[in-house]
This record gives C-alpha cells, sequence and structure tokens, in this order.
C-alpha cells in the first residue's frame, strides 16, 4: 500500500473550513461511491493548502469502506518513471492493463502534464478505458485543467469533464483549528490568545502556518521568554521565512511593497467578512449549482442583522424537496414539464402545486355538464325567470357576479337543467381557466370515498382545483358527510378566492339542510340564493306545447293549454303525464284528443297516478337520470335483458 | 455587481482615484502597475490625449488571488481631471466601492483642488449619494516640491479635508504614499464587507 494510503491522511483529521468545504464534500462523496458522482474529480489549490492529505483521505476512505477496491495512489512523475520503464522494457501493454484494473486511482501533481505528449496520449487511453466502465479518477494539481499549459484539447476536456473543486486559503476560523489540531497532535500548549494572533497574520499556506507554529513552539522550549499575544508577531516576524508574513517591507523594495499591500488586504478580509454571510453564500452557491433559483437566500444576504443560515437553508430544502416531488409528479402526467422554471424556486411551490393541478386536470378531467342541457332549450317563465336571470348574468361574467350561485326548488322543476346549462354555456367562454367540473352532491362524495380507498386523495382534489367553474348538483346529499364537506369547504375556498364561477343545486335553501357545516352553509349563503317555484299555468302550457310536439303526439289545437289546467310539481311530472295520455291514445287506436284527455282528468288528474304498465321504471321518464355518455362504448357487449 | 458575490465568492471592488488635472492620478496608478508582479495584473488601459494628460481614463484591473477563499479583484480607475470632461467623470464615478482624491500640492494649484473636491460632493449628490456614506482618502501629492512651491499637509488638510478621512503625503513619481493611499481605501472599503447594505456610488444598471 503507498504510504499515502497507510491512514496518516484521514477525513477525521483534515481540519473543514469555508475554504476547503466543497472539495471534501465532494472527497467524501466519492470516497463513498467512487464512479458513481464527480467522475473524474478534479482538485486544486495552491500548494500547501491540504491537497495530497485530502486524496489521500479519499483513497484510505475509500479502502476502509470497500476492503476489495483496488485504489492507486500515484503522483504524475512516478507514473511517467513507470511509463517509460515499461515503454523501454517492451511492456507497455501490461502497464496499461495494470492501470485498467484500477477501481480508484489518485493522480496527484498533474500539472506536471505540460508538454508530456506521450504521457498524455498514453493518459487518455488510460482514462477511456476506466471511466468507460465506471472506475473512478481522482487528481490534483496546483492549477485547473485550463491554466494547465501545452495539454492536449482532449485531454483536458476530460479532466474538465466531471467535478473541479479548489482549495483556497483557509480563512481566520479555519486557521485558529488547524493550529489547535496540530497543537493537540504534537501536544503543545500555548497561552490563551497566542494561536488566535498567530491565526490573524496572514498566510500564504498552511504548510507556512505550521512552519510559524513550529518557530513558536522552539521559542517557547528554549527562549527565556514565554510567549504571549503580544509577542507572537515578533517572535514569527523574527524568523520570517516567507514574505508573506508579516507588514509590508520598506518602500523601494517593489515586489515586498505589493506583497504588504497583499498581506494588508487578506487580514482585512479576514477581519470583515462574516462567517454567516460566507455559510449562506456557500448554500446559495450549492442550490444555484443545483439548477435552482436562490432569490429568497439573496435577499437574506443582503441583511445588515445576521440571518439564522440554518433555518434559511432548512426551509429553503424543504422547498426543493417539495418541487422535486412535484416534478416527478407532473413528469408522470406529462414528460414536457419536467424542467419547467416553476420546478427550480422554492418561492413558487404554490404556482407548482397550480401547474400539478392543471395537469392533473388535463390528464383526468373532472365530469362535465350533461350536453343535452343547454341554456336554449330551457322554458322561461315567471317561476324560473330569477335563476334564469341569476344564470345568465354568471355565464356572462363568470365569477363576477353572483358566486356562488345556490338555486333551490322541489324535484322537477329543472335546477339540474339549469345548472347543467350555465355549466354548458361555460365551457363555450374561452377565457375560462380551466374546464367546468358539473358533479351531483353523491357523486362528490363516492368519488372521494374511492379516492380515500386507493390513496388518490390529492389527485381527486387537483382535478377539482384546476376547474375554471364548479358546479354541483344535489348539494344536500352532502348533509352529515363530514368529510365530504371539508373537503367541499376547501374547494369552495381555492376557487372562489381564484374568481372562479361556483354554482350549487338543491332541493331546498341552505338554512334548510340539515348536518350541513355552518362554514359551508354562511358560504352558501354569502353569494345569491335564488329559488326556482313549481310551473306556473302559463309555464305548464308551454312545457306541455314543446313535450307533444317533441313526441309526436299528434295532439289537437288546446290539448296542452287543457293538461296545463292541473297543478304539477315540474317538468318531470309534465312528461309523464304526456306519456300516459299518449299511452291512453295509443291503446284506444287514436290521436290525443280533447275528449280523450278531458276523460283522463275527469278519471283522476294528473296528480292521480294511474297503471301506465308500458313504463315499468319512471326513471326513464327523467332525462336527469339517464346516462348520455357511454364512456367506451366499442368495449362494452350491450346484452338485452327480457 | 455588488462589492462580494458570497455565492461565486468573489470580491470586486471599485476605487476611483478623482481629483484636479495633471495632480498624479494617472502617475499612482503607473506606480501601482509597475509593482504589481505580472501575474497579478491586467493590461492596464489608459486613453490619453498627445500631451499625456488623462483623456477618458485609466483602467487597472488588478487580481489579487485568493483571498480567505474570496477570489479578489480590485479595479482601479482614474477621472480625467480636466473641467471640461464632466461627464466622463460621472460616468465612471458610479458604482465606485471608494473614492481616492489626489490633491496637488502646489500651491498655484489650491483653488483648482477646492473645485475638483466640490464637484466630486456635487456629482455624487446628483447621483443620490450621500458623501459621507462613500470610503474615501486623500493625497497630497508632490510634496517633493521644493517648500516654496508647494502648501504643506496640515495647510492643505484645513482646505480640503473638511471630513476629516485619512490623508496621506504622497510623491507618486517616486511611490511615496501611493501604496499607503491604496491600503487605506481598501481598508475603508472592505468594512463594508460586513455591513451588506452600505451604499456605493450609484450604480445606474
Amino acid at each position: 500500500m503507498s504510504v499515502l494510503l497507510d491512514g496518516r491522511f484521514r477525513f477525521d483529521n483534515y481540519v473543514v473550513g469555508a475554504s476547503n468545504r466543497l472539495a471534501v464534500a465532494a472527497g467524501r462523496a466519492v470516497a463513498e461511491s467512487p464512479g458513481a458522482s464527480y467522475n473524474p474529480l478534479f482538485i486544486y489549490s495552491p500548494s500547501g493548502l491540504g491537497k495530497t492529505h485530502l486524496i489521500g483521505a479519499i483513497g484510505f476512505a475509500a479502502k476502509q469502506l470497500q476492503p476489495e477496491l483496488v485504489v492507486e495512489y500515484v503522483p504524475l512523475d512516478d507514473f511517467v518513471d513507470r511509463l517509460h520503464i515499461a515503454i523501454s522494457s517492451g511492456h507497455a501493454d501490461a502497464f496499461k492493463q495494470l492501470y485498467q484494473r484500477v477501481d480508484l486511482l489518485l493522480l496527484d501533481d498533474v500539472q506536471f502534464l505540460t508538454g508530456r505528449r506521450e504521457t498524455q496520449s498514453e493518459m487518455l487511453r488510460i482514462f477511456n478505458a476506466l471511466q468507460g466502465s465506471g472506475r473512478q479518477i481522482v487528481m490534483a494539481s496546483d492549477r485547473p485543467p485550463s491554466e494547465i499549459a501545452d495539454v492536449d484539447e482532449r485531454l483536458v476536456t476530460r479532466l474538465a469533464g466531471g467535478l473541479i473543486v479548489d482549495i483556497s486559503l483557509p480563512e481566520y476560523e479555519t486557521r485558529v483549528a488547524i493550529l489547535r489540531s496540530k497543537c493537540a497532535e504534537s501536544e503543545m500548549t500555548f497561552a490563551t490568545g497566542v494561536l488566535e494572533e498567530l491565526a490573524k497574520m496572514p498566510c500564504g499556506s498552511v504548510r507556512e502556518l505550521q512552519g510559524a507554529l513550529n518557530r513558536l513552539a522552539a521559542h517557547a522550549a528554549l527562549g527565556d521568554r514565554p510567549v504571549t499575544p503580544q509577542n507572537v508577531r515578533a517572535i514569527v516576524a523574527g524568523g520570517r521565512a516567507t514574505p508573506a508574513f508579516g507588514r509590508a517591507a520598506p518602500a523601494g523594495d517593489s515586489s515586498d511593497e505589493f506583497a504588504g499591500f497583499l498581506s494588508d488586504i487578506s487580514v482585512a478580509v479576514a477581519q470583515h467578512v462574516e462567517g454567516w454571510r460566507v455559510r449562506l453564500g456557500e448554500r446559495v452557491a450549492h442550490w444555484q449549482r443545483k439548477g435552482y433559483s436562490t432569490a429568497m437566500l439573496d435577499r437574506a444576504l443582503a441583511l445588515t442583522e445576521e440571518a439564522d443560515v440554518d433555518a434559511l437553508d432548512a426551509a429553503f430544502a424543504s422547498g426543493v424537496a417539495r418541487l422535486e416531488q412535484l416534478e416527478a409528479q407532473a413528469v408522470l402526467l406529462d414528460p414536457r414539464l419536467a424542467g419547467l422554471d416553476v420546478f427550480r424556486d422554492p418561492e413558487r411551490v404554490a404556482e407548482a402545486e397550480a401547474r400539478i393541478e392543471q395537469a392533473i386536470a388535463a390528464h383526468d378531467p373532472p365530469p362535465a355538464p350533461w350536453p343535452a342541457f343547454t341554456i336554449e332549450t330551457l322554458i322561461a317563465g315567471k317561476s324560473n325567470q330569477m335563476a334564469l336571470r341569476a344564470a345568465e348574468a354568471s355565464i356572462e361574467a363568470p365569477g363576477a357576479r353572483y358566486n356562488p350561485l345556490f338555486v333551490h326548488g322541489g324535484t322537477g322543476v329543472g335546477k339540474t337543467h339549469l345548472v347543467h346549462a350555465v355549466g354548458n354555456a361555460l365551457r363555450r367562454n374561452a377565457a375560462l381557466s380551466g374546464p367546468v367540473a358539473c358533479v351531483s352532491g353523491s357523486q362528490f362524495v363516492d368519488e372521494l370515498i374511492a379516492a380515500l380507498q386507493d390513496g388518490t386523495v390529492d389527485r381527486w382534489r387537483a382535478r377539482y382545483r384546476a376547474a375554471g367553474a364548479l358546479i354541483v348538483d344535489d348539494v344536500h346529499a352532502l348533509a352529515g358527510k363530514e368529510r365530504s364537506q371539508e373537503e367541499l369547504f376547501h374547494l369552495f375556498n381555492a376557487l372562489h378566492s381564484a374568481g372562479r364561477q361556483l354554482v350549487l343545486a338543491s332541493d331546498r335553501p341552505p338554512s334548510e339542510i340539515g348536518e350541513l357545516e355552518a362554514r359551508l352553509r354562511s358560504r352558501f349563503d354569502g353569494g345569491l340564493v335564488v329559488a326556482i317555484q313549481p310551473p306556473d299555468r302559463a309555464l305548464r302550457e308551454a312545457l306541455y306545447a314543446r313535450i307533444l310536439v317533441d313526441r309526436g303526439a299528434g295532439a289537437e289545437p288546446g290539448v296542452a293549454a287543457l293538461l296545463a289546467e292541473l297543478p304539477v310539481s315540474g317538468a318531470a311530472e309534465v312528461e309523464s303525464v304526456v306519456d300516459r295520455v299518449m299511452h291512453m291514445a295509443r291503446s284506444s287506436g287514436g290521436h290525443v284528443t280533447m275528449s280523450l284527455v278531458r276523460r283522463e282528468l275527469n278519471a283522476g288528474g294528473a296528480a292521480t297516478p294511474v297503471s301506465v304498465p308500458a313504463i315499468a321504471d319512471k326513471s326513464f321518464l327523467d332525462a336527469e337520470k339517464v346516462v348520455m355518455e357511454w364512456p367506451d362504448l366499442d368495449g362494452r357487449v350491450m346484452e338485452e335483458l327480457r | 455587481m455588488s462589492l462580494v458575490n458570497y455565492a461565486a465568492r468573489e470580491i470586486t471592488c471599485k476605487i476611483v482615484y478623482y481629483g484636479p488635472g495633471r495632480s498624479g492620478k494617472t502617475t499612482n496608478l503607473h506606480y501601482i502597475y509597475n509593482q504589481v508582479p505580472q501575474d497579478r495584473r491586467g493590461s492596464m488601459v489608459s486613453l490619453a490625449t498627445q500631451t499625456d494628460r488623462t483623456l477618458f481614463f485609466d483602467f487597472l484591473p488588478l487580481d489579487l488571488g485568493s483571498i480567505s477563499g474570496f477570489t479578489t479583484r480590485f479595479q482601479l480607475y482614474t477621472v480625467p481631471g480636466q473641467v471640461y470632461y464632466a461627464a466622463t467623470r460621472k460616468l465612471v464615478l458610479q458604482g465606485a466601492d471608494g473614492v481616492v482624491f489626489i490633491a496637488d500640492s502646489q500651491r498655484r494649484q489650491l483653488e483648482e483642488n477646492v473645485e475638483s473636491m466640490q464637484d466630486l460632493h456635487a456629482n455624487l449628490a446628483e447621483q443620490g449619494i450621500d458623501a459621507r456614506s462613500v470610503p474615501l482618502v486623500i493625497q497630497y501629492n508632490k510634496q517633493d516640491l521644493p517648500r516654496e512651491l508647494i502648501v504643506d499637509v496640515d495647510e492643505l488638510d484645513d482646505a480640503l479635508n473638511f471630513r476629516g478621512v485619512p490623508f496621506h503625503a504622497g510623491d507618486a513619481l517616486r511611490g511615496t504614499g501611493v501604496f499607503e493611499t491604496l491600503r487605506s481605501i481598501s481598508e475603508l472599503v472592505l468594512r463594508r464587507l460586513s455591513g451588506a447594505t452600505a451604499p456605493r456610488v450609484a450604480a445606474g444598471r
């Protein structure tokens, strides 16, 4: 095993600070799963800042985790020597094969590739072989790939193809930590403030820092004066090995003048850069690299007061997690939604959620109004004119006038026809932001139960949330159903606040619906509550006239007026009466005549049920209860029941 | 562009050398340029007239390398001192993180120094900046000239330094006071790293 991998260089004895945090994080990731990410990993920094320690730690940690792993550390010069020996002894292929068996190749001092064409081409081949088989390469250099002179362009591309991280000069805190750790290692102790004072002095590398510390230690051991924070600078400057330490040199010595200036700038930056901003900046960079918009964190960076970086980052991370979830969901619905900007900004989670709802609604639209019920086929009369006008206002300006519009009235007065007609008219409104959802109260409850059963409540909810308008017929069916009411309450609020039209129908006004939560009742009452009365005589006559014509009854003139004499509860009953008189006419072999109708009326009136054997199931007379559109008819077998 | 970009770990500092014509602003930059190792300096851009007086401006980018993990760059600019280049002065002043005022110590130039200082304050005010909030350092240049030709530093300070900002005596030709001035303004500017919202001259961008 190489000396470098013998365990002296480990992650746990490597002091991590802002200057090397990214490099260490990347190094750990590589050690944990070589070849899986950041391949190749390229670490660069001026000498003496811990590159070699770091790649040694990567190799050691990888080996600890997977002892069977073949890890090879080789400085570039050794690599070149071995290559030359192999070529001169005619074993160039064996050399190549040797390196191609390596699982984790740690290559140090890569900057020495400069000008070595032969080594470069050999390395290119080895790189291709290693990367092609998912093996990991980690390189260290004193400069980034683009600055290594005279290197084959293809090799530069490969060097730069993974992750490039740098290790910069440690900042004050890290320098203190390094000094303390070195003291602990060598069992040295200094008076309080000595290490801190030493760390305040600018330094060019960790090695320099170590040198300065050694000087202090030597002074403490041999000197006659104790080392105190006050004399640290004098002691270190006295044996200064490099011009980076201490103040500016005397004027006239040009390079020292600039070096002195640089030293002072380093001190000023170290003094004034605030740790929390640096940490927050790191988080910003981290999220930006992942492609997220960081406006939220950028604002915190501009604050004068210290921000709680961990809390901010945690909030950001949870936003990102939610966005990832949403994007995954979105892609399942529509692959084109992948990578949308809205999934890259934690401040736009609500918007992303809305996109999902739209996608769900487009993929699996909510139930639509029945097409047969249109506003044109409604017959207006005194009993329903107010409801009709309100409906027309809602169609004209959805969400603006009467929201919600609550229509109530007895069975068969035409509520269902009216609300579906509103729905159909709204569907023609191009300005509507989503589909028109039209559902009966009982269907709403059933769908919720099914969604709860399948665990798809979010999806079910989203279908309705994306609706451009919502119509709930027979809303009284929700009475006593707490969960359904809760869902409707939230749905109502979401749509209402977004300015979407809501239309509700019931057989009674909100105030009379029992077991209805007060918060829903007050919302229903908050728009316009309008009643549809049973049809008056004029409306009855118009209804009879149209139904007789629709059914081709061939009735004598005046029949409709005669039939209209009798009160009915609604349109359904009108149809039932027409069916009955037509049945009687057919059984007596004639047309629907005045005398026949009089006989029928005298026999007991429309209100009295007469035996009409031909119509066994009354529901067939009720257009509201007939399924108009069967889905997937092609795939169904129609069976005739006798 | 702000002084510090924590995400990119960059510090970019724009320092403008202001002062009357021929006071030695470009000489300051030349001296700095000559002291900086080649790999640290960009090419100095100087747009000058035939008589070598700054027509538009000088620009000297300095790459200070990685400091505390921040890639640090200084951009030094000069403004043309001549009265009729007022528009260029305003333009160069935009986005400045700090200003160095180079005063000409010659007695006969005293009035021009005062006018230039007033011009600086007027330009800052025009950009909505409270001059007191902009880091400023004064250099009394040409102190090497014969005593009888110049005004001494104390007298100059009385005339120009009503804000009591740091000042240095200078001989830019030989480099005396040049780096002290640069160090001094840098220190003032870098103090702002710990207060992210401290004002700078409006960038107009």
